[in-house]
Order: structure tokens, then C-alpha cells, then sequence
């Protein structure tokens, strides 16, 4: 249903960041046409026009592109996919960094803590 | 962008004792879903009942579309009352026969399509619908016109969250790009996803009018966050 949002930043600019994770993720793919802006606000629970600034801001960034008649597509450009994944994958790390030296961990710990959990998971 | 509603210099009172407006100055733009937010006895009901032409003020003009409030304007009006008016013993699908009749505007289809969605059946009388299902109708009813503004007045009060999220998605469904909603509410939480704008009134004036995320940006708050804060510091004045 709804997507979830935290209410304390523009709603727009959430969309922007959603979309973005779903093409880094594969679940959008380029030149996949995505749906209209009615379609996609009623599936977000927004107003269409926010979810029209927000596909505007994704245009003017060339993650997305329109065709006058037939509507709006990924952009196809790898290079934007490996982009958006780098920026995602920056701020995972810098919360899970964060958090970790939080508990107390060195940076030589955090790196052992995650090369014994992969471990772990692979053994299981 | 062109206004929906123009208010101008509007005095309102009942009575002599109980002024509710006193030189009131609004602009409502077209294409924009709107919240009327403030504590009860603000004036979010009366405003709306002017608006919708039930109540007359005693000084300034209110025009809609660029008509003055009165016949011509109602036809570009949609109101959802506070409080029910459906006799309970008529029927939904009488409901709709009355709604095409009084409303040129009114799209039978989408009123059927919409109750087919529900699994209501239109040969039940009003009566028999629980309350979230009587919330539900009235709206169909009100969003099955093609209006230029739509007046919706505490449309999520006392329903469950499934009937809340889909009352949410009918309005945003159904509204004309170009159609305007100005809805009244004081549960902001559930509804502030679907606001373009948000106007606070206290006591009969407004004190803040402003597209709905840039107030989330110059806050770093969300709109009911700000709102509880801004309705607490002056009370505390």
C-alpha cells in the first residue's frame, strides 16, 4: 500500500530518494515506462503533485526521461545505476559505521565484526 | 495560477456577541488539495459553510470561480458536510438518482464504479451501512462531481485507518487536475501526505498559509509537529 514516509523532511524529496533505490535495485529497470503520476500518487498515498515535483526533480537529474506523447521512462544509462547504487550504499555504511563506533568499536573491530558475520552466514 | 476562491475584507458573527471573522483575506489556487487546520471552534466549519453559501456574512465578498457565492457558484461547489443529511431510510442508489438530478456535473458511472469497488450494494438503504460505510458513500457521492472546488469538512473523523486510507485515495483518485480541495481537519498525522497546502487558523484568523513541504524544509518538522507547537505557544500567551 502506501509507501512510508518520515514527515519531518519534504515528502518530494523522499519520493526522489524511493525511486532511485528502486532502480538501484533492479526493480525499476531503464527504459521501463513507469506510471502515470495519478497511478503513482495513489500508490504512495500522495497528492500528484507532489509526486509530479518529485518526478520532475528525477527528470532534471536525467534518471528519468519523457516522451512527449507516451509518458515517462528510466533513463538508460548504467553509468547513473552505479551512481545512485555508490550514494545508497555511502549512506548504509556511514549509519552502520556510526552506529558501531557508537557501541565502542575501533575501526579495526567494525572490519572484523562484518568479515565474521559474512563468515558465519556462509557456514550456516 | 489563477485563484479558486477569493475571500476580501469578510466579517462573520452570530449574533452580536460571538464574532468569528473580522476582516478575513483569503486566496484559494486552483489545482491544489488544501488543509484547513485548526483546534475545534476555530472557524474551520464556518468558514466552509460560507464557502458552500449555507451561512452569509455580514461584510466583504467571497467570489468562487469568479462568481459570488450563490446559485452560480453552488454549481461549482461540492460540499461534504460535517454531519450527515442522508435520510436514512433512502436507499444509495436513490441517493444517486437525487445527486444527478440537483447536479449537472454529477458522473453516475463513477459513483457506481466506486460502490462496485466497496462491494456496496446500491439497493441498500443508508440505515443498514456501518459508520465507516456511511462516511464512504457521502464522499462518492460528493467525489462523483466534476466540481471546481471540493469543501470537505472532517471527511476522516471516526473512522477506522482502512476506511481513512481509502477515503485518502478516493480524493486523490477523483479530483481534477484544475479542481481544488479544501479540507477541514484536525487529525494532520493521517492526511498530511496528500496536502499541497496548509493554512492554520486560530480563533477566527489565519496565521499561516504555506505549501506543505517547504514548511516540512524551513521546520525540519513535520506539519502536525508544527502545528502542535504553534497552536501551544499561543495558548500559552
Amino acid at each position: 500500500m502506501a509507501w512510508k514516509f518520515n514527515n519531518d523532511t519534504p515528502i518530494y524529496l523522499q519520493i526522489v530518494e524511493e525511486i532511485k533505490l528502486q532502480i538501484a535495485k533492479g526493480q525499476l529497470k531503464a527504459g521501463e515506462q513507469i506510471p502515470s503520476v495519478r497511478d503513482l500518487a495513489v500508490t504512495a498515498g500522495v497528492n500528484p503533485n507532489t509526486m509530479q515535483k518529485a518526478l520532475a526533480e528525477l527528470e532534471r537529474e536525467g534518471v528519468l526521461y519523457s516522451q512527449r506523447t507516451s509518458g515517462r521512462f528510466v533513463a538508460d544509462s548504467s553509468e547513473s545505476v552505479t551512481t545512485m547504487r555508490d550514494e545508497m550504499s555511502g549512506k548504509y555504511v556511514g549509519g552502520f559505521v556510526s552506529s558501531m563506533r557508537g557501541l565502542g568499536y575501533t575501526d579495526e573491530g567494525i572490519v572484523a565484526a562484518v568479515e565474521r558475520y559474512i563468515k558465519e552466514e556462509q557456514n550456516e | 495560477m489563477s485563484n479558486v476562491v477569493e475571500i476580501a475584507n469578510l466579517d462573520k458573527s452570530y449574533g452580536k456577541s460571538k464574532v468569528v471573522f473580522e476582516d478575513l483575506n483569503l486566496n484559494l489556487p486552483e489545482g491544489r488539495i488544501i488543509g484547513l487546520l485548526g483546534p475545534n471552534g476555530s472557524g474551520k466549519t464556518t468558514l466552509i459553510k460560507l464557502l458552500a453559501g449555507l451561512l452569509k456574512q455580514e461584510e466583504g465578498t467571497i467570489s468562487i470561480a469568479g462568481n459570488p457565492v450563490g446559485v452560480k457558484s453552488k454549481a461549482d461547489v461540492a460540499y461534504l458536510p460535517e454531519r450527515t443529511y442522508f435520510n436514512e431510510y433512502m436507499r444509495i442508489k436513490q441517493f444517486i438518482n437525487m445527486f444527478k438530478d440537483f447536479y449537472q456535473d454529477f458522473d453516475e458511472n463513477r459513483a457506481y464504479e466506486m460502490l462496485r469497488l466497496l462491494k456496496l450494494d446500491p439497493n441498500m438503504t443508508f440505515k443498514k451501512l456501518s459508520k465507516g460505510n456511511k462516511e464512504k458513500v457521502q464522499l462518492i457521492m460528493v467525489m462523483s462531481r466534476r466540481a471546481k472546488l471540493y469543501l470537505l469538512d472532517e471527511p476522516i473523523a471516526g473512522v477506522d485507518p482502512a476506511a481513512r486510507d481509502y477515503i485518502l485515495q478516493t480524493i486523490i483518485k477523483n479530483y481534477d487536475e484544475k479542481a481544488t480541495i479544501l479540507l477541514s481537519t484536525h487529525l494532520i498525522y493521517d492526511i498530511e501526505n496528500i496536502l499541497d497546502d496548509v493554512i492554520f487558523i486560530k480563533e477566527g484568523k489565519i496565521i499561516l498559509q504555506k505549501d506543505a513541504d517547504e514548511l516540512r524544509e524551513e521546520k525540519g518538522q513535520s506539519v502536525d509537529e508544527v502545528f502542535r507547537e504553534v497552536f501551544r505557544c499561543l495558548e500559552n500567551v
